[in-house]
């Protein structure tokens, strides 16, 4: 994978969103050219028109290697740390040929490519009680805790608060009240720390909240913003699923029925039969859902969404009273999934700190904790047994679930 | 207008440790930085912290290895303290919260670094800096109605009383603009090294010796400014560090003919020998023609010789890195780095309290010099120095603060002459050269003539271009006229800082006719300890800036181990 980096300099088009809060005036474009080696980043591109043509662009900026987490930005529309970003990759992915960098999203704008973070980022933070209620008494030495849950929080503690996940998440757009994915894999930083003595009471907490785990869409734009594969999505996941499996917490804004109404209609029709879903992720999972009072006043409230699709021939009234059929060789193949997975003993996780990864590690097969499985931290504290580690490709770049 | 019984300039490791000592003394704490927190330098630490946790280590151990690490040059009774409150204080952070690896039996796992006798180093994989710090930061929202933050916060100058006392400091708020006065009945300067005042550095563009300065201007004395450290192993072209953790995990050293050097200089520790003298290997072979790369002027660390899967799990960091700065995948080819700036050992004077010769005026961290790292630093030491010292500072100024009243000072006229200055430079007319032009001149000039091989006449002929350039700063320009994150003037200010900085280094430099840690004069290549076993202070003794550096010597404090030929 090595790259050629004896390329020489080359000419870089910016075009950077400028806003200057004192002017009185509306954002505008600014356009510099710069010269730089391909394999430099957009923020060397930044600072050398910062020093060479205008000081006034308004950019944070540290350490230039993706740890201090102050440049996050939009290349091209998504974001990103400016130091993380080769030019010649941005520029591949430009319009025209020009880079665009833009402030990060979901954050009110201070100055130019500056967002306010504290205003979003920050004050979600605090929301999640961020630091660790340790558990008592308090050791001589150190806590003594497995080598794994301690490498499994350190996915999350490897998180830089960028902001790269905020600016893009899809939710938070919807509801800004969302506590949202930085926020909530930081919650997972001390849920998944042996140490921690709150585990029921912070997923309960946050199970609770209509804008905490059961607010995200699974839109995975976390999982590809973060440049430091804290994967948010997949442990917000990971707190649903300690939080109903370990502590049977009930979601009280119906998030586990909805998601129980989705894996169930998937697993009798092989496909989502829509019409259906409002019924079961209100009046629980099977057919009989749509006579459960909640449902029948969400139905009622869909009706006219309903009538407007069957209007635009987006809906059909087989579609709404039959399931979608596929094919049951298909539908076989689908529910030998549901079988394989349901038949596990235990619960394993990918845990891509260690096999974030384009390829499997060697040694993976006989270790699950080689192949990255580690086991869920709120199971039994047994190490994993009887693991098929090659159920999950060993090193998969992919989320956990989805 | 703002008052804290404790003002802490700087929130990273020190800063924030500070802040957390002193309101657990009862103080009333203010906590500054020109960044948010969690951007602070600290972040960037790989490696590890040092502590005599094994219960085969012992803390006189680390500290024999301290101070031979220092060339010594390093202050025994400092160094005492540091190893021997290291274990209690890494077992703080680990209840804190910080993820420690562990090993198979659940305890810390501990790895091999440069210059250490044994595996003494903890570590979270490689962001042990990053983990500490946000954990500290943690705590700091936990204890926020105790705990003052002001967050991109820039600090002027510090607020001086008549009778010599330091009282406060003068501060400008980034997003608005607004200048504001903070009196405190004692500062603590934890804003980190000067990293900046070389080019390249593995320092990030805010580490720009602020603090060092600051103090400086106001009377106090650094010391031990000669003593510059290059790590051995930053990438070619941009400057980035590769930690340490690397060669700790196995990874060996190689010139262009596959020969692993390190074996000519340090037969026994070969790649583990402290810094000053891994750097300069490696720049030998450079400079004889041994050199891989373009123009032969990298070395190759081979990492592929460390089990794929652990690279994986406890260098995840530089795997990233490798990848991303350099086009090199480092489980399976070599990566090409050189020697880089990378930290000061020097700074402003203190005791093992964290204080400075003037009153209510602490300093912890890079900014200060105890001296706990003497001629040169050992590798995870100073996220430890940060962390003992900036705790003891807290911890006595706190208790000072305690036994006397607020200081009452006219704030007024300090506040106008700082907001005077800042309008100056945002009005000086487009006739100099660009601030920028002067910083990247400094750093180039420190970074071939004040590096890891120094002489007179090169010496000399940096500190006349530090010269020049400390009268074009006078009337450099800037773009920005707005008052909103003006980057550009506060940038122009820094410079201020990093030419004072250099200057101090430069003039300690030429002061020191001899090589010990650090510094190698070709001039003077021997170590004497007849002459040169103590500490170069330099001061403006009242003078002002106008009146220049001044030399003073100060002891070397030896109790334990007397100085002996330096082997590894």
């Amino acid at each position: 994978m090595a790259e050629a980096h004896d390329r020489p300099p080359e000419k870089f088009t910016l075009r950077l969103r400028r806003y200057d809060p004192e002017s009185g005036g509306a954002p505008y474009w600014d356009e510099h050219t710069v010269e730089l080696e391909p394999h430099r980043s957009v923020l060397e591109a930044v600072l050398q028109a910062k020093d060479r043509f205008d000081g006034s662009i308004g950019i944070r900026c540290s350490c230039r290697q993706a740890i201090c987490g102050s440049c996050g930005v939009r290349v091209n529309g998504e974001p990103a740390l400016a130091c993380h970003t080769h030019l010649d990759a941005a520029k591949a992915g430009a319009r025209e040929g020009v880079i665009e960098i833009e402030p990060m999203g979901n954050m009110p704008v201070i100055k130019d490519l500056i967002v306010d973070m504290d205003a979003v980022h920050w004050k979600k933070i605090q929301r999640v009680t961020p630091w660790l209620l340790a558990k008592q008494p308090v050791p001589e030495r150190e806590y003594i805790v497995s080598k794994e849950a301690m490498v499994d929080v350190t996915q999350t503690m490897a998180c830089i608060q960028c902001g790269a996940c905020v600016s893009d998440c899809l939710a938070m757009e919807v509801d800004p009240g969302f506590i949202g994915p930085a926020a909530l894999a930081k919650a997972y930083r001390f849920v998944g720390d042996p140490r921690d003595d709150e585990q029921f009471e912070r997923l309960n907490d946050l199970a609770q909240d209509p804008q905490g785990i059961f607010d995200c869409t699974h839109c995975f734009k976390c999982v590809q913003a973060c440049p430091k594969d804290v994967n948010p999505m997949g442990q917000i996941m990971r707190l649903r699923r300690i939080a109903i499996d370990d502590h049977h917490i009930v979601d009280q804004n119906n998030g586990e029925r909805h998601e129980a109404a989705f894996t169930g209609l998937i697993k009798d029709n092989g496909i989502l039969w829509e019409a259906e879903l409002i019924p079961r992720s209100y009046g629980g999972n099977s057919w009989f859902g749509k006579f459960h009072p909640a449902a029948g006043k969400e139905l009622l409230n869909s009706v006219p969404t309903a009538i407007k699709g069957l209007l635009r021939g987006k809906m059909t009234l087989t579609g709404i009273l039959k399931p979608h059929k596929i094919p049951s060789a298909d539908l076989k193949a689908v529910q030998s999934i549901y079988d394989k997975v349901e038949s596990r003993p235990e619960r394993y996780e990918l845990n891509l700190y260690i096999a974030g990864e384009d390829e499997p590690v060697e040694e993976s097969l006989d270790d699950p904790v080689a192949a990255g499985v580690t086991h869920e931290v709120g199971g039994s504290e047994a190490p994993p047994s009887g693991a098929q580690p090659t159920d999950f490709p060993p090193g998969a770049n992919g989320p956990q679930e989805g | 207008m703002p008052a804290h019984d404790v003002l802490i300039i700087g929130a990273g490791l020190a800063g924030q440790r500070a802040a957390l000592a002193a309101a657990q003394e009862g103080a009333s704490v203010g906590i500054m930085s020109k960044v948010h927190p969690v951007r602070s330098h600290s972040v960037a630490a790989a490696g590890g912290i040092n502590a005599a946790i094994s219960v085969d280590d012992d803390w006189r151990s680390h500290a024999y290895d301290t101070v031979k690490g220092s060339d010594f040059l390093g202050d025994q009774d400092a160094i005492e303290v540091m190893c021997s409150e290291a274990p209690h204080e890494v077992m703080h952070l680990e209840h804190m919260g910080v993820t420690f690896h562990r090993n198979e039996k659940g305890e810390m796992d501990l790895r091999a670094f440069g210059g250490a006798s044994m595996k003494r180093t903890a570590y979270v994989a490689d962001i042990t800096g990053q983990a500490l710090l946000h954990v500290l930061y943690e705590q700091l929202m936990k204890h926020h109605e105790t705990v003052a933050r002001y967050e991109e916060w820039f600090t002027t100058s510090l607020l001086m009383g008549e009778d010599g006392v330091c009282c406060g400091a003068i501060a400008r708020e980034v997003r608005s603009g607004r200048m504001e006065a903070f009196t405190a009945k004692n500062v603590i300067l934890a804003c980190g090294g000067a990293g900046q005042a070389y080019k390249p550095t593995t320092n990030g563009l805010i580490v720009t010796g602020d603090g060092i300065a600051m103090a400086y201007r106001v009377g106090a004395p650094l010391m031990d400014m000669e003593m510059v450290q290059y790590h051995p192993t930053c990438l070619v072209e941009t400057g980035i560090l590769i930690t340490e953790g690397a060669r700790g995990e196995g990874a060996h050293l190689l010139n262009a003919n596959g020969e692993r050097f390190m074996e000519k200089s340090a037969p026994n520790k070969m790649e583990l020998a402290s810094r000053d003298v891994v750097s300069r290997a490696e720049q030998i072979e450079i400079n004889e023609g041994r050199g891989v790369g373009p123009n032969g002027a990298g070395i190759f660390l081979d990492v592929t010789v460390v089990p794929r899967r652990r690279t994986l799990e406890a260098l995840r960091e530089i795997v990233n890195l490798g990848r991303d700065f350099a086009g090199v995948d480092i489980t399976r080819e070599p990566i090409m780095i050189r020697p880089g700036q990378h930290y000061i050992m020097g700074g402003v004077k203190t005791d093992v309290d964290g204080r400075t010769p003037i009153e209510g005026l602490y300093a912890a961290g890079e900014v200060a010099c105890v001296s706990v790292h003497g001629g040169n630093r050992l590798g995870a030491n100073s996220l430890l120095d940060t962390l003992i010292f900036g705790r003891r500072a807290g911890e006595h100024a706190a208790a000072r603060a305690a036994g006397i009243g607020m200081p009452s000072v006219d704030v007024n006229a300090a506040l106008r002459a700082d907001g005077a200055m800042i309008d100056a430079i945002v009005a000086r007319d487009r006739e100099g050269r660009r601030v920028s032009e002067i910083k990247s001149e400094l750093g180039e000039t420190m970074n071939r003539q004040v590096a890891v091989f120094r002489d007179e006449q090169g010496l000399q002929s940096a500190l006349e271009t530090i010269g020049r350039l400390k009268e074009e700063a006078e009337r450099a320009w800037i773009d920005d006229r707005g008052t909103v994150f003006n980057q550009d003037v506060l940038g122009a200010i820094e410079l201020g800082f990093m030419i004072d900085c250099a200057e101090a280094t430069v003039v300690a430099a030429i002061e020191r006719k001899e090589s010990r840690g650090a510094q190698f004069r070709t001039d003077y290549p021997e170590r004497e300890d007849g002459e040169w076993l103590k500490h170069i202070d330099i001061s403006l003794n009242g003078n002002g800036r106008a009146g220049g550096p001044q030399v003073s010597y100060s002891p070397v404090t030896i109790t334990q181990w007397q100085p002996e030929e330096r082997k590894y």
